[in-house]
């Protein structure tokens, strides 16, 4: 501090600095609580986890669940949609991180590193972009260019296995940590 | 032009206040005998029609407020039940929700006009930069309301408009959670965007006050953009523009009341009127038209980080026109060259509304809208910066008249009176 070091400090600078010190301390204790209050609450928080039977779902048909209060894409692969996806050359990618939460981080976006088995893709349905739920693509409506989702708020264009390919979203569709409890089931968080 | 006063109280309570609180002196000077210019025009009134904008808000704000309840669960039928069950309920709320969209018409007249007659050049340039700050909080306002209904368009420009942040590297996701919190858009965001909706007005208000006392430093400027130089070039605010403003206020209740009587459903999304759904995204989401063309800018560029700097930039960016500009002259009367770049502005500034309607992939006369709001854009920051630089250094400015009376008056009438 300026009033202890200097060669001119009196106790007058020291008291000077001091107490501003103090004072800037007690204003930020008392901004800490009034900023820390608009974080996620302690219920919000408590982690969940979500189960789903995914027996009935056909090949090329996706559910949207709700897991902690967003959606969940759940959708079985058509073999097409299979091929589609891992035909793809991962240097080619906007984003070449397979973004699974469940493997290593640095892992490549191969369609490999984005299931747990190959018919089954689970990603969120959050737009990396702006957090709109992209509107699925299906044989019957077509959605985008590759065959996965078209995210309509700003037009951007994910792959069969979730993966960024054309628009400003700068990530893949994230891949949340999940097991199959069966061959039937599988818990999401 | 804030010279001395010429308040003079009557004896008595008058002078007995005006030497503790001299509230009748600071308003007789600003209202009733203010200098101010003899010759402003039809554009000029709009300062006033904005005070008013602003008043009808707060008051509509406060009575809604009486029946809004702010719980994701109760939001969406407590405005039903206010546009329902409600006394007169639906033409509070009416005159609530097309009175944002007449305050934002009016603040981009009032904006369009400062830049064609130059008003943010010297020595106005805090007015200006005031005047920035008042659309930024307005634009922030107007977003916390429209969330309120929660809606499908609530819901989900509150969802894009909150992941902005999480553009910004490193901290982007963690402000955006400490926004909504909660992971995503709910119950806590509501909450607290009714309060920061409620509390806005106010200090919009507040601003606002801060914008007419640096106008009164220097008074008006006007549709010739030259200086006051005799008392001559003045006629006294009061009944001269108080009369002005209220006609044309009248003008303007009739256009507002238009829409609040006979499509007061004109300006809302159809979208709205189905409740907030956290599963699906309406096949097509656009703002409010008043922000429509950041969002043009926004969605014609391609990387994430970038589109949002773009749009922030768009506002902020204008806050540095005074210092752009090089003009001596502030009026475009005397600018030939920059009058033909002011209206290429306002035609960029409204294509980038018609391109942010659109679909994202959409086309107009075969060109892809997202290269009409691309080169749009382009524009919008060439005139705030090169344009405004350098027609400002090589235009030849038309000859500016003597003084304000001279050009009202014609030359025989004018100095000597």
């Amino acid at each position: 501090m300026a009033g202890t070091t200097s060669d001119s400090g009196t106790r007058r600078d020291f008291i000077y600095v001091a107490s501003g010190a103090m004072g800037a301390l007690a204003v930020g204790a008392v901004a800490w609580p009034l900023v820390q209050q608009m974080n996620p609450s302690a219920a919000a928080l408590a982690l969940a986890t979500t189960e789903l039977d995914i027996g009935t779902i056909q090949p090329g048909q996706q559910v949207i669940i709700k897991h902690r209060g967003q959606p969940l894409f759940v959708r079985r692969r058509t073999p097409t949609e299979i091929k589609s996806a891992q035909s793809v050359n991962v240097a080619s990618l906007p984003d070449g991180l397979a973004r699974n939460a469940g493997k290593d981080a640095a892992l490549p976006a191969s369609d490999e590193n984005r299931v747990i088995k190959t018919e089954w893709l689970v990603v969120s349905g959050v737009c990396t972009h702006l957090g709109c739920t992209p509107a699925v693509s299906t044989a019957a409506v077509l959605q985008g260019a590759h065959g996965g989702w078209l995210c309509h708020c700003h037009g951007s264009d994910y792959d069969t296995s979730g993966r960024i390919r054309s628009g400003p979203a700068p990530e893949n569709l994230a891949v949340p940590v999940y097991s199959f409890m069966s061959d039937t089931r599988i818990q999401v968080g | 032009m804030s010279g001395p006063s010429t308040y003079n109280p009557k004896p008595g309570f008058e002078k007995w206040l005006d030497q503790r609180l001299p509230l009748p002196r600071l308003m007789h000077d600003t209202i009733l005998t203010f200098p101010t210019p003899r010759n402003l025009n039809f554009w000029y009134t709009f300062g006033g029609i904005l005070t008013f904008c602003l008043a009808v808000q707060i008051v509509t704000g406060i009575v809604l407020a009486m029946h809004y309840v702010a719980n994701a669960e109760l939001a969406f039928n407590s405005v039903e039940k206010i546009m329902r069950d409600v006394n007169y309920g639906w033409l509070i709320r009416y005159i609530h929700a097309n009175g944002a969209s007449m305050f934002f018409l009016a603040v981009y007249i009032h904006m369009f006009r400062g830049i064609y007659y130059g008003s943010y050049k010297a020595p106005r340039e805090i007015i200006w930069i005031l005047g920035v700050l008042i659309y930024l909080l307005m634009t922030a306002t107007a977003f916390f309301g429209y969330v309120l209904p929660w809606g499908q368009m609530s819901f989900w420009g509150a969802t894009v408009i909150t992941n902005l942040f999480s553009a910004i590297p490193v901290i982007g996701p963690g402000i955006a959670t400490w926004l909504w919190g909660d992971f995503a858009v709910g119950d806590p965001t509501l909450n607290r965007f009714f309060s920061l909706h409620y509390l806005l007005p106010f200090i919009i208000a507040g601003v606002v006050g801060l914008h007419i006392w640096a106008l009164h430093v220097p008074g008006n400027n006007n549709p010739l953009g030259i200086d006051v130089k005799t008392p001559q070039d003045t006629v006294p605010f009061h009944p001269y523009y108080t009369i002005k403003d209220a006609f044309v206020l009248v003008l303007f209740v009739i256009f507002f009341a238009s829409f609040v009587f006979f499509e007061p459903e004109f300006f809302n999304a159809p979208d709205n009127n189905i409740p907030a759904n956290p599963l699906v995204t309406p096949a097509h989401i656009v703002p409010e038209w008043y922000l429509l063309p950041f969002y043009a800018m926004l969605r014609s560029i391609p990387d994430k980080l970038l589109g949002v700097l773009v749009m922030g930039a768009a506002i902020v960016s204008l806050a540095v026109l005074p210092w752009t500009d090089t003009s001596r002259v502030r009026s475009n009367r005397f600018r030939p060259t920059m009058k033909w770049f002011f209206w290429m502005f306002v035609v960029a500034c409204v294509v980038l509304g018609y391109c942010g309607a659109q679909t994202v992939d959409a086309t107009i006369f075969g060109i892809p809208a997202v290269w009409i709001a691309r080169v749009a854009t382009l524009y919008y920051f060439a005139f705030i910066f090169p344009i405004m630089f350098f027609v400002g250094l090589f235009e030849t400015p038309k000859p500016l008249p003597a003084s304000i009376a001279q050009s009202v008056l014609g030359k025989s009438e004018g100095g000597d009176k």
